[in-house]
């Protein structure tokens, strides 16, 4: 070990409770925000509040902000590779196009239908 | 193996035990981050396929049980975050009282989480061959604890979502196959949440939770917090689709 590092931190309830006062108000503001039409960006705004609050949970709640490196550096690795997983897929998906040269989403694609149902 | 007090022989300090127990625990809870991961991949393609559905179906949920469950799991992660915290500056009265309480907000989200069930369940929305995303609709003596201007909209919806997916009725499964199988999922990680929650309990009453070991405690709060995490993104994902219309 070449340095000791400062793992014992107790976070106190005071932390706890300004975490959770925070956690509280968030969830009332995107419910909020999904009343008000945002067109496409509201899923953004949605993924983004809730990003935030679960940041606030594995920072605080989940003492990451005070975990020895290799722990932060673990939990930073599982995001990354999540984020390769939605990212190929996803960039996969809204790219192709099916053999009639129709792109998705499928709901576009009505003419399709009587041939699936024969 | 050899131990002295709490401290077993392979570690230096009981600081290195306890991160070395705590990594362990992440790298499970990364496994799980992939779990949920490729389920909520799969609900987004099927959301951006067949957008039509998906907000009709998620608009037919309940904001207000949702949103007090979501309050309800977030305050029980409030009470395990304190419950860790009493363990390590071993108030071992508090830690029993914080422990009950977690056990008692879970238990309160799995009743809020039946009330929504049995609705779907009466409501004609589970997945199958009864499945009718226009029951309600159609039929507003059958569905009593909709309020009838909500009715009157919901119609409204599933008209104007008819023309562009003809199809409605089999994509709005498809919406409520991923709502049961994510909530679901998340619900039975609860139960087995509320399960090592109760065997703290029991732990703690034998008063075995020190300032110096405290270990099981802060894990089961890791995996709390993470069924927690899970939810703050179901909540959205599932209950937010398209409410401002």
């Amino acid at each position: 070990m070449p340095e000791q590092e400062h793992t014992n931190h107790i976070i106190q309830p005071g932390t706890y409770a300004a975490i959770i006062i925070t956690l509280m108000v968030l969830t009332g503001i995107t419910v909020g925000a999904a009343y008000v039409n945002l067109h496409q960006y509201n899923i953004v705004v949605a993924l983004a509040i809730a990003t935030v609050k679960a940041t606030l949970v594995v920072l605080f709640f989940m003492h990451a902000k005070f975990s020895p490196k290799r722990t932060q550096l673990v939990i930073i690795a599982g995001i990354f590779w999540l984020a390769i997983l939605l990212f190929m897929t996803l960039s996969d998906y809204v790219s192709r196009v099916d053999y009639r040269g129709v792109r998705f989403p499928m709901t576009q694609r009505v003419d399709a239908r009587p041939v699936l149902r024969g | 193996m050899h131990r002295t007090g709490a401290l077993y022989g392979q570690f230096k300090t009981l600081e290195q035990q306890k991160d070395s127990a705590s990594l362990g625990m992440w790298i499970f809870l990364v496994t799980e981050v992939m779990f949920f991961g490729g389920i909520m991949l799969a609900y987004t393609i099927n959301r951006h396929t067949y957008f039509h559905a998906f907000a009709v179906g998620s608009n037919t949920l309940s904001l207000e049980l949702g949103g007090i469950n979501t309050m309800v799991l977030l305050a029980s992660s409030f009470t395990m975050a304190m419950a860790v915290w009493s363990a390590q500056v071993g108030k071992k009265q508090l830690i029993k009282m914080f422990l009950a309480l977690t056990i008692l907000l879970g238990f309160v989200f799995f009743g809020i989480k039946y009330v929504e069930y049995a609705q779907k369940f009466h409501h004609h929305l589970v997945p199958g061959k009864s499945f009718d995303i226009s029951y309600c609709a159609n039929n507003p003596n059958a569905c009593p604890d909709i309020k009838p201007d909500d009715l009157e909209r919901e119609r409204g919806e599933i008209e104007e979502a008819l023309k562009a997916d003809p199809d409605l009725n089999a994509h709005a499964q498809l919406y409520y196959s991923a709502y049961f199988g994510m909530t679901g999922l998340h619900a039975l990680h609860m139960v087995i949440g509320a399960g090592l929650l109760f065997w703290l309990l029991k732990n703690s009453f034998a008063e075995i939770y020190t300032p110096e070991w405290n270990t099981p405690v802060d894990i089961v709060g890791l995996y709390w917090h993470f069924v927690d995490i899970v939810w703050i993104y179901l909540f959205p994902l599932l209950y937010l689709i398209d409410r401002h219309k």
